[in-house]
């Protein structure tokens, strides 16, 4: 039989056959039996070895064209089998992919952490370090090293907690920390300066609790003295915490207002759209200034050498504004109805 | 403090929108709270009453007709007080007037009463919105202008003002009119203070001793003799209402017209109820006693200040006068006081006796002496001028603390120094010129005289500060720290507590944040009271509720949890990272940072998914375990006797032998105090600063990956019951060729003996130097089984009875 006859009848026989094909493991069959080591057309190709060489030079060019033809055929084959299976994957086996999946118990943060750390990473970036101090204070940290003596009116800024505790003279000495303010004279007392640093805590009040009021929130307090720090580093430092908290958008005034122990004093405000209200108004978020004299030679530094400023933020006042809460007393309710949503 | 626009024009030129006035104000310190309007008055003018005939159909009603300059108008009036030829509120048809029957808006319209007309309505302080008074109508001062437009004379807006604890000036009008003459620009008109003085020499007719020169730096007065005590004037009225100051007689009311123009307290006394017209400033006896003008009788104490007569108190100094000599109607003679008290021991004493008086709210923020006999003259004029009378030639003024004129330097240095900007001398002094301070310009510096009512200038940064404000903090840069950053201190244990706030987190517990203080009766419900004298108590505690700072944070999160339960059913998992606080003998308390978990309910949340089961004692001590794990720690768990917890269900956490903490169930006599009737809570609490100092010495260190793979034995053992299960694993572990023995089941039950458990232990075995042959790992697992037989008894299960 010659050659050329024989070839094109392995190659009809081939396809014939490979479109009979249904499963991978009649694929796997096929090749062995048309492409393998002791396949037809090896055996095809071992035949030429009787034929003139120029012959079999052409013989065997159509041959291995062949083998490319049918690999090229095998191929598709294997594709179109794979387009099968998936369709048949699809039509017989289906889950209902809206059903609630598997859920992992979620766990969450406290809104005040969440604001927390957001200031925290914000004053961080700017060079701070983030310090705590006792809630439990003495008077004198708190009060007298702050520039706040004894029966000035000034103290009516505070109604303070006392803790039912007298010293030896018979007075009453000890309290809960109406600001984390009081960890200014610590930490100058501790360290030299360079000082930047935020103290985060909770603070407490003799105050009625209401929508607004609590006796017990959150402050963050921070401090920043070295040789020629400014007003206007001040101004600087608080503008980029409101705008890394609120976004660059938002306005921000300082006003001047009074705390004993700045000079001068600022009341910092963001601008404010109440719910339901058509203008805006100024909210205070914190009270700053630059660190009185009196306070600075109170813990031994030189005033005429260093100058510095401070700030409190309320955490509560924050979150409420940034997350839309209009009732202080959520915090410490502690509904998880109310806290899962943060 | 209310100050009324009208008032304040007396003082300074305001030629601003009253609006712009209260934002300047709150900028520069000065926080306006609101801006009041009196007016509004529509179709209102001031008319002439130019006749009043009786009504011909009514007996108590009359026909008034009334010019309005332009036009007469019948009007029928009521009222008992309208006389022909006064000067009264017309209101024309269409006016908006207050209803007198509901106090509500209403529009006038013409009306026709008995058969008469009436084409308007002479009103009543009521009508216009002004007071409650609605006795009868009001008179105007004879030289109201008729038919002016009655907004235009009577109107006002009035500025409530928020004074700062340091600014005693802004408790005044002359205060306020100096910063509105800075901030705008404008001159400061000081009102009038002369008078003729007609009597008798005073030092005559009164004897004043300062028995307390420290608590009484000056005390000055002035006698009017012969006075007339009777209403105010209408002017003086209308200024101390839009005040919101109570009228009282003529004399009274100066004094306090005086105290809101200059921010000095006075008080008169009647001169006949002086005893010998001798008058001592000293401190109480004790057994003394006053009367004060509220009425009320008050034991006085040895630093109380007072004001007396040769035998009496008659005033607690710079807070309130007493009965007995009060200015009352029969009163002639008027002793006239304006001091200087002491601010600290006012404050005290006021505070002593429950008192906020106007005087006292002005005499604890500092008054400067210079402002006593500025004010003194002030009011010596306008009671002679309203009451009467004639005054005493010269004046009292005892002075022991005599105060040197307060004068300090600015630099331009300080200003650059604290504002980081350059201010021009020119400015400087501009700005604090305004302010009423006398500047002397030297090189680079200004010398600055504070002025006789600015007590809160004390040194060079207050001047500062008074620059910077008038300018406007707007006007001063931002820039950003240019300062060394200081080195960072490692922040370990805020970094470790922060990553056990993650850890519990990612655990499935949600963060909560409870008050710090409790009461007793939480404490009694926790089993935990043995002496409430070591816990820190508050000396006025907002409520019974908290009034002990807490000393375990179990007591808040079970509390958090019944008030969920309403509207939960769990799963409920919560934790706390708080403190605790713990007494110190003459010492702050010890704040201890404790987490606290509760896990209670259903495990897992409904759904089509669901596993079946509730929280227990293993779900609390996996999320302990896994904590610990993170943190490169591993517990030991051993017994514990805790009042609060089940006692049988509960275990002490360990780590290298310190106990750092405790889980287990609550009580179930404890749950059921907080209400919690079902279920069982389970909870943890750990020291975190103890598991800080256990983790610092717990690095962790890389081992080498095993190379050759490990044989499994499963190990069914039957054990007593008393044998803990550690203990097992751990004998399990000692071998050299185990890696690892994990407990794959307990079981108790048909065919276990009654004080007998199966635990079957996954048992790993590995050596790092060959694959382990199957003898081999026999003979390992034989010969453990030897010694846990041995050491605890256990045997292996299905080999019981044999030897």
């Amino acid at each position: 039989m010659p050659v050329d006859n024989s070839m094109e009848q392995l190659r009809s026989t081939a396809l014939e056959e490979l479109d009979a094909c249904t499963s991978n493991l009649n694929l796997q069959e096929w090749r062995v039996r048309f492409l393998g080591r002791k396949g037809l057309l090896t055996g095809l190709l071992r035949g030429l070895k009787n034929l003139e060489p120029l012959e079999r030079k052409v013989v065997g060019s159509e041959a291995n064209q062949l083998k490319v033809f049918l690999e090229g055929r095998l191929a598709l084959a294997e594709g179109r089998l794979i387009e099968q299976e998936t369709l048949i994957l699809g039509e017989n086996d289906r889950i209902d992919v809206t059903r609630p999946g598997r859920l992992k118990k979620g766990g969450g943060y406290h809104p005040l952490t969440k604001i927390r750390r957001e200031i925290e990473a914000a004053f961080i970036s700017m060079g701070f370090q983030v310090v705590e101090g006792p809630e439990i204070e003495w008077e004198r940290y708190n009060f007298e090293l702050l520039n706040i003596p004894k029966n000035h009116p000034s103290r009516d800024i505070w109604d303070t907690l006392w803790v039912d505790y007298r010293n030896e003279r018979g007075e009453r000495n000890m309290l809960l920390r109406t600001h984390t303010s009081p960890m200014q004279a610590r930490i100058m007392e501790q360290e030299e300066p360079p000082i930047r640093v935020i103290v985060p805590g909770k603070v407490y009040r003799y105050e009625a609790t209401d929508r607004t009021h609590e006796w017990h929130f959150h402050q963050v307090e921070g401090l920043a003295v070295a040789r020629g720090i400014t007003f206007a580093d001040m101004k600087g430092t608080l503008y980029e915490f409101a705008r890394r908290i609120f976004g660059s958008d938002r306005k921000v005034r300082f006003r001047c207002d009074y705390f004993p122990f700045v000079e001068p004093g600022v009341d910092m405000s963001i601008d404010y759209l109440a719910p339901g209200a058509t203008t805006h108004d100024w909210l205070e978020i914190m009270g700053a200034g630059m660190v009185h004299p009196k306070v600075l030679e109170g813990v031994g530094y030189d005033p005429e050498e260093y100058t510095g400023f401070a700030f409190g933020i309320g955490l509560e006042r924050i979150a409420m504004l940034k997350y839309g809460i209009d009732d202080i007393r959520l915090f410490f309710d502690n509904d998880l109805r109310f806290l899962r949503q943060f | 403090m209310k100050i009324p626009i009208s008032w304040l024009k007396d003082f300074v030129d305001i030629r601003i929108p009253v609006d712009e006035l209260a934002d300047k104000l709150t900028m520069a310190g000065l926080e306006v709270g609101s801006v009041d309007r009196v007016g509004g008055w529509d179709k209102c003018l001031v008319g002439c009453v130019r006749s009043v005939t009786p009504h011909p159909n009514a007996d108590r009603l009359r026909l008034c007709e009334v010019d309005t300059g332009s036009t007469i108008h019948q009007v029928i009036c009521g009222a008992p007080n309208v006389t022909a030829g006064q000067k009264i509120c017309f209101a024309e048809i269409g006016a908006s007037l207050f209803d007198p029957r509901n106090s509500k808006p209403m529009t006038l319209k013409a009306a026709k009463i008995r058969g008469e007309i009436s084409e308007g309505m002479i009103c009543s302080e009521l009508e216009l919105g002004l007071s409650d008074e609605h006795e009868g109508i009001l008179v105007l001062p004879e030289d109201a202008p008729t038919g002016m437009p009655l907004d235009d004379y009577l109107g006002d807006y009035i500025l409530d003002i928020e004074p700062t604890p340091n600014r005693a000036d802004w408790f005044s009008i002359l205060g306020v009119a100096y910063e509105i003459a800075a901030l705008t620009g404008e001159e400061i008109h000081e009102p009038s203070v002369e008078y003729p003085e007609e009597g008798e020499d005073i030092h005559n007719q009164v004897k004043v001793t300062i028995e307390t020169a420290d608590l009484c730096p000056r005390y000055s007065a002035s006698l009017i003799k012969g006075v007339s005590i009777h209403e105010s004037p209408g002017w003086l009225q209308d200024r101390l209402k839009k005040a919101g100051i109570k009228v009282v007689n003529n004399v009274v009311d100066v004094t306090n017209y005086v105290m809101w123009e200059y921010g000095q307290p006075l008080h008169a006394f009647d001169y006949e109820r002086l005893l010998k017209q001798h008058v001592i400033i000293r401190k109480g006896y004790t057994g003394e006693e006053i009367v004060t003008l509220d009425g009320v009788q008050r034991a006085l104490l040895s630093d109380t200040l007072v004001i007396a007569d040769d035998r009496d108190a008659i005033a607690l100094a710079g807070i309130i006068g007493s009965k007995h000599s009060e200015i009352v109607d029969i009163t002639r003679d008027v002793f006239l006081e304006s001091a200087s008290f002491d601010p600290g021991n006012n404050r005290k004493t006021a505070q002593g006796f429950g008192l906020r008086t106007e005087a006292n709210i002005r005499f604890e923020k500092g008054l400067r002496p210079g402002l006593v006999n500025i004010a003194l003259k002030r009011a010596t004029r306008l009671i002679n001028l309203v009451a009467g009378g004639m005054v005493a030639k010269g004046q009292i003024d005892e002075y022991p603390g005599r105060e040197e004129p307060r004068k300090i330097r600015l630099t331009l240095l300080k200003i650059k120094h604290v504002l980081g900007i350059e201010i021009s001398l020119s400015n400087i002094v501009k700005t604090l010129k305004g302010l009423g301070f006398q500047c002397f310009v030297t090189d680079n510096a200004v010398d600055v005289s504070i002025p006789y009512w600015r007590s809160d200038i004390m040194m060079e940064e207050d001047l500062v500060e008074e620059v910077a404000r008038i300018m406007g903090y707007e006007a001063i840069p931002t820039t950003m720290l240019s300062s060394p950053i200081p080195h960072h201190k490692i922040q370990d244990f805020y970094t470790f507590r922060e990553n056990i706030r993650d850890l519990l987190v990612r655990e499935g517990l949600q963060e909560i944040v409870t008050y710090s203080a409790c009461s007793l009766e939480a404490l009694r419900r926790m089993r935990l009271i043995g002496d409430s004298g070591k816990l820190v108590r508050l000396a006025n505690p907002m409520s019974s509720d908290f009034e002990y700072m807490r000393p375990v944070m179990g007591a808040h999160m079970l509390q958090t949890l019944i008030s969920n339960l309403s509207f939960n059913r769990g799963p409920i998992a919560i934790f706390e990272m708080g403190r605790v606080y713990l007494k110190q003998e003459n010492d702050l308390p010890e704040e201890r940072d404790i987490v606290a978990g509760l896990l209670y309910g259903p495990y897992s949340e409904e759904g089509w998914l669901a596993l079946d089961g509730e929280f227990d004692f293993y779900d609390a001590k996996g999320i302990v375990e896994s904590l610990l794990g993170r943190l490169f720690l591993t517990g030991d768990y051993t017994a514990l006797d805790e009042g609060f917890l089940h006692p049988g269900k509960s275990a002490s956490i360990n780590l290298f032998d310190r106990s750092v903490g405790k889980i287990g169930e609550i009580h179930p006599v404890v749950q059921k105090e907080f209400g919690v009737t079902e279920g069982t809570a389970v909870y943890f609490e750990m020291d975190v600063r103890s598991m800080f100092e256990m983790a610092t010495e717990t690095i962790p260190r890389i081992k080498a990956l095993a190379r050759f793979p490990s044989t499994i034995r499963a190990v069914s053992l039957l054990v007593d019951r008393k044998v803990t299960s550690v203990s097992i694993q751990s004998i399990f572990q000692r071998n050299k060729l185990i890696t690892k023995a994990v407990l794959e089941d307990v079981y108790e039950g048909d065919g276990i003996p009654g004080q007998k458990c199966s635990l079957t232990f996954r048992v790993y075995l590995q050596s790092p130097i060959k694959t382990l042959s199957s003898d081999e790992a026999n003979n390992v697992i034989d010969k453990v089984l030897g010694i846990l037989k041995s050491e605890t008894g256990a045997i292996l299960r299905g080999t019981e009875g044999q030897d």
